[in-house]
């Protein structure tokens, strides 16, 4: 037998143990309410945590690296396996970025769809999250339920691009085609039941005596610790900071729509689920907004460098043609500079850093991850409780490994 | 909301100049965004101000991101191989700041975990890909790859192709022969390369 192994982090390395008589316990990386390969180490006095350390990076697999030497158009698809959750929002931040270096604008069309593809990756995004941690804490009902209106929203997805969860279908310059046929009719049922279909799941949990024993007062954050820890979206909205980047900074016309911001009290895990639940609704008032208010006309930008021609010119012009060979060959070249463009994405503000050296690739390209970000509250709200309140901090603070290791 | 202003400039760039005088290097601005490039040392101060000054309010703390330019052709902002982005945004007023440090092989950054308790983790994983050492933050283990990684991967130099991925024990990394070889996709001039890639 040869010397045990030690690339992996051994339990005594991660911290100092602070007590004698404590106990280390190990979670993960392959533990169901973990959420993924997330893995933590705790430090326990009894049953109560004294000190927690969350083990990243089982699923690096450095695409910020890869990014480097890929064209701007290419690196889309590697946004939709970042936060697969959420994948319409995570390739709109990486548009709106690359649209910022290149200085260009998307017509309405375009920002609406773009509009309505990300606020139903936040519906379904909010259904996993909702589903996972009502079946963390031990109701089952409500994971079956919210699933078959994921279901519904996967389906429209795959009218869109033809696939269900990496549509990659937003791209720098607008997005690759336009709505298509029946959709409207779909999104239209989909929104007549949906917010009927969650009030069911929400009326199971929401005065549920064994979900508010749970839930309420666990896991308290304050707002200012919220900012300082870099948390945003829900978990800093339930702490009380009224912050909203769709209103306080609008990009892709929210600035056009009528919607709330829901705000919680207290900022415990119970608020969090409050203020998930008050979302999905507010997010189906913008879709039923953009889909009434589409405006007419083209989804693209005009700028043949950035976004291709349409199919059927190809055949007879051929500036076109070469339009379109040397888009899909060589890229655009933004300019020399750098740029930052955030959304309020699922989980909290998702953006991407992108810093261009006048090529076709990106000198450097940077995800800012929502779930990274809002990670570390569980090192901070674990402490000095029991360790089932635990799942509950981790099941509210909804994160996604994939955009944590990239 | 419009960006807090004092006559013609930013009303961040005259409060941190005031704060740091000659250490604010430069004052940058592109696409609308504000870039403060402040020396290596006075970090801290600088984000400092901008947390405690109640005109400004930058309270949140968005991330820090790394960059390596050795390999830039054209003109810096500053000094140093590395460069460290921190990008606040103000609850007050909605606007976003960057403040820019350059540092070099071998040169620390002072930590702002102390100041903002979420910078932990940005920093944490600059220093396991770029080896760039925060001061008050230093590792003992890697971050985002196994222990045993050799090498910091976004470095320029570090190629993308080559790592051995099984992970048993031993030695990992990339291929050090093939260390200057580029990847077997297309070249930085984009055109699709032929010969002398990396990788097995």
């Amino acid at each position: 037998m040869s010397a045990p192994h030690t690339f992996m982090p051994t339990t005594e390395t991660v911290f100092q143990r602070t007590g004698e008589n404590t106990m280390i316990v190990n979670m993960g990386p392959q533990h169901p309410s973990t959420h993924g390969v997330l893995r933590l180490i705790c430090e326990l006095e009894g049953e109560v945590i004294v000190q927690c350390k969350c083990v990243i990076g089982y699923l690096h697999t450095g695409m910020e690296k890869e990014a480097e030497y890929q064209q701007y158009h290419k690196c889309t698809v590697m946004t939709d396996r970042m936060d697969y959750l959420n994948a319409n929002g995570t390739n709109l931040a990486h548009a709106l970025a690359v649209e910022k270096l290149l200085g260009c604008e998307v017509p309405k069309r375009g920002q609406y769809l773009r509009v309505i593809l990300a606020e139903l990756s936040r519906i379904a995004s909010h259904c996993v999250w909702l589903g996972t941690h009502a079946l963390d804490l031990g109701a089952m009902t409500p994971f079956f339920y919210i699933f078959t209106q994921r279901e519904h929203i996967l389906d429209m997805f795959e009218m869109f691009a033809g696939v269900r969860m990496m549509p990659s279908w937003i791209v720098p310059g607008g997005l690759r085609g336009d709505m298509p046929d029946g959709f409207d009719i779909k999104l239209n049922a989909f929104l007549k039941d949906f917010v009927g279909e969650l009030e069911v799941v929400e009326n199971l949990l929401v005065e549920n005596p064994i979900w508010k024993e749970r839930t309420i007062d666990v896991g308290v954050l304050s707002g200012k610790e919220a900012l300082e820890l870099g948390c945003s979206g829900p978990i800093a909205r339930a702490s009380g900071v009224a912050w909203d980047l769709r209103k306080s900074n609008p990009y892709s016309s929210y600035e056009d729509f009528d919607f709330l911001v829901p705000v919680g009290r207290t900022g415990d895990v119970y608020d969090r689920f409050l203020v998930r639940i008050a979302e999905m609704k507010e997010s189906c008032k913008i879709l039923r907004q953009a889909l009434d208010g589409l405006p007419e006309g083209d989804w693209n930008t005009s700028d043949r460098k950035i976004a291709p021609p349409p199919r059927a010119e190809l055949d007879s012009s051929m500036e076109s043609l070469i339009h379109h060979f040397k888009l899909y060959t060589e890229g655009y070249r933004p300019p020399v500079g750098e740029a930052y463009a955030g959304v309020e994405g699922s989980k909290g503000e998702l953006g991407f850093y992108v810093i261009s050296d006048g090529t076709n690739r990106p000198y450097r390209w940077h995800c800012r991850p929502s779930s990274f970000m809002n990670l570390k509250t569980l090192e901070v709200l674990g402490v000095g409780r029991l360790i089932a309140d635990l799942i509950a901090i981790i099941g509210s603070v909804d994160i996604v490994l994939g955009e944590i290791d990239r | 909301m419009p960006n807090p202003m004092l006559g013609e400039e930013r009303l961040e760039v005259v409060k941190v100049r005031v704060a740091l005088g000659e250490d604010l290097i430069k004052v940058k601005t592109f696409r609308d965004d504000l870039f403060l490039c402040v020396a290596r040392e006075r970090v801290v101060d600088a984000l400092r101000v901008l947390k405690e000054d109640p005109d400004l309010g930058y309270d949140y703390f968005c991330e820090c991101l790394g960059a390596d330019y050795s390999a830039w052709t054209h003109e810096r902002d500053l000094p140093g191989r590395f460069e460290v982005i921190y990008n606040l945004m103000s609850t007050r007023w909605f606007s976003r700041v960057f403040v820019k440090v350059g540092v070099d092989d071998g040169q620390t950054v002072p930590t702002a975990k102390g100041l903002f308790l979420g910078a932990e983790y940005p920093e944490r994983e600059i220093n396991d890909l770029y080896g760039v050492v925060f001061e008050g933050n230093e590792q003992t283990q890697r971050f985002l790859l196994p222990d045993d990684w050799v090498g910091y991967p976004l470095r320029k130099e570090y190629p993308l192709g080559g790592e051995d991925v099984l992970f048993d024990r031993g030695e990992h990394g990339p291929a050090i022969e093939d260390v200057s070889m580029p990847h077997a996709g297309e070249s930085f001039d984009g055109k699709t390369g032929s010969q002398g890639v990396s990788g097995r």
